[in-house]
């Protein structure tokens, strides 16, 4: 339940309390319930690497990871996601030791300006688990709700390909 | 978002806690938000308070006998995400038309937030509907009447029964649903009661719920023995798009003579159309002749489109008998 409830709930915005475990870390934050785990990530926790494209669900930039599935940001409030672990590009790999998937990218050129870069390969990391890295075909497709603007698709599929290679599916996330 | 649509958010412990909170007046249920959570953002919808459902999600399908009907049925709770469904073993080799659907929806992501109570209560995709800026709309604001019949139609009804709104219902499970002839459960204090999914819709694309009811299940019957079934989602792009018009359809064959066939078609109503007459007008046709396309014909002889829909009057039909043709084909 929200800490204050108000005689005018349009008016007067309540907050509540949410306690998010972010790649492996717990914070405790005090929100109003309209925030999305978007705004949450990167406005108060300050992890900006999960960027904010349409906002709307349509183009993946936001792609994170809640127990371990890939989902839109954007799309779900933070006080939804109270309890629950989240797994953003930050938490993924480090410049020293990059995940197969960032790697991959980097080898195959997949991105220009990069935005979208963050959703691509926390969308990507999940497809390759879920064993829906197969064939390019089915690449495309699973990765349909992840949008380009410098259209860099080819390397993209190229890049998501050779990583399924170098890390064959985790049985624990094959579903 | 605009800084005047703050609300209240509720956890519900229990379906008993849900349905008190719900009667709360404009209190709205909210499962994977994909859909509430954009309207809350752009203003369209303003409910004073949110009651998340997510402690109330069960098993996302359970295989029930049903002894009267011979073969079991399924029960998907209404808290299952898409991607569940779509994933389970015993709906992808009893209803294909049922994962093909929920496959051909969204993207992954959506999927695996998107609930199937969410997904069939989910608000049209009209553009008039969900803009921000101002616009006639007859659910919007009531008397304004409709921009659609004066702007871009390709999203439009070609059934229009509602004289206020061209909207079409998006969703893909629907669909599919309809021609299983599934049932929608619903929850209120006053009790339960069961929907067909047929007529879960009003001819304007909004579901029959009323303030306080909560979907709790989605019952699907079961098929006859040899039942095929399939879906066909025709849109503007490849993937990760609504269609502009799809077909469900679920047939029984005998040889290669159709002994029963069920068809509903997205994109040209409020709700799932059903091709009833088509239906009956099928029996005994073989799979692949001329005949089932003038038997499909049948069902578009109402159809009443608006100029920038004509086209999906045809498309339709092609759509149905291609659907009808990959359904017999399948296994």
């Amino acid at each position: 339940m929200t800490e204050q409830a108000t005689e005018n709930r349009t008016a007067i915005p309540v907050t509540a309390r949410v306690s998010l475990r972010v790649n492996g870390v717990e914070h405790h934050l005090v929100v109003e319930p309209r925030m999305t785990l978007l705004d949450a990530l990167r406005e108060v926790i300050g992890l900006t690497g999960t960027k904010k494209g349409c906002d709307r669900g349509e183009c993946g930039a936001c792609t994170v990871h809640v127990d371990g599935r890939r989902v839109n940001a954007c799309l779900t409030l933070a006080v939804m996601q109270d309890g629950h672990d989240v797994t953003t590009v930050e938490g993924l790999g480090t410049p020293e030791n990059p995940h197969p998937v960032q790697r991959a990218f980097v080898a195959n050129d997949a991105l220009q300006c990069g935005f979208c870069t963050p959703g691509q390969v926390m969308a990507a990391a999940a497809c390759i688990a879920e064993g829906n890295a197969t064939a390019p075909h089915r690449i495309r497709e699973w990765m349909s709700g992840n949008l380009c603007r410098c259209a860099a698709y080819p390397q993209i599929i190229a890049a998501i390909q050779e990583a399924a290679q170098a890390d064959p599916v985790d049985p624990a996330h094959a579903r | 978002m605009p800084a005047d649509t703050g609300f209240d958010y509720v956890r519900a412990a229990d379906t008993a806690h849900a349905l008190t909170l719900l009667d709360t007046p404009g209190a709205k249920p909210i499962a994977g938000g994909t859909d509430l959570v954009t309207l809350l953002r752009s203003g369209v919808d303003r409910t004073p308070l949110l009651v998340d459902l997510a402690a109330l999600r069960g098993q996302a399908v359970r295989v029930e006998p049903r002894p009267p009907l011979g073969g079991p049925g399924i029960v998907l709770d209404a808290l299952a995400r898409m991607a569940d469904v779509a994933a389970d073993g015993w709906v992808r080799a009893t209803y294909p038309v049922i994962a093909q659907a929920l496959e051909l929806s969204a993207s992954p992501q959506v999927r695996n937030l998107g609930t199937v109570a969410g997904n069939l209560a989910q608000r049209t995709r009209c553009p008039y509907f969900r803009a921000e800026a101002p616009t006639p709309c007859a659910k919007r604001s009531p008397g304004s009447g409709c921009a659609a019949r004066r702007g871009v139609q390709r999203g439009t009804a070609v059934f229009t029964a509602d004289p206020d709104c061209v909207a079409t219902h998006p969703s893909d499970l629907a669909v599919a649903l309809a021609a299983l002839d599934a049932e929608v459960l619903v929850e209120s204090r006053a009790g339960e009661r069961t929907i067909p999914v047929t007529e879960f819709y009003r001819p304007d694309a909004e579901t029959v719920l009323r303030q306080g009811d909560l979907v709790t299940a989605v019952a699907v019957p079961p098929v006859a023995a040899g039942s095929r079934s399939a879906y066909l989602k025709v849109r503007e792009r490849a993937s990760f798009e609504f269609a502009l018009v799809s077909c469900a359809a679920e047939v029984v064959l005998d040889g290669c003579v159709i002994r029963s066939a069920r068809l509903a078609v997205g994109g040209v109503a409020g709700h799932p159309w059903r091709l009833t007459e088509a239906e009956s007008a099928l029996v005994g046709l073989e799979l692949g002749a001329p005949a089932v396309r003038s038997a499909i014909d049948t069902a578009f002889a109402a159809a009443d489109p608006l100029p920038g829909a004509v086209f999906k009057v045809e498309l339709a039909a092609r759509a149905a008998v291609r659907a009808l043709r990959a359904a017999g084909s399948h296994r």
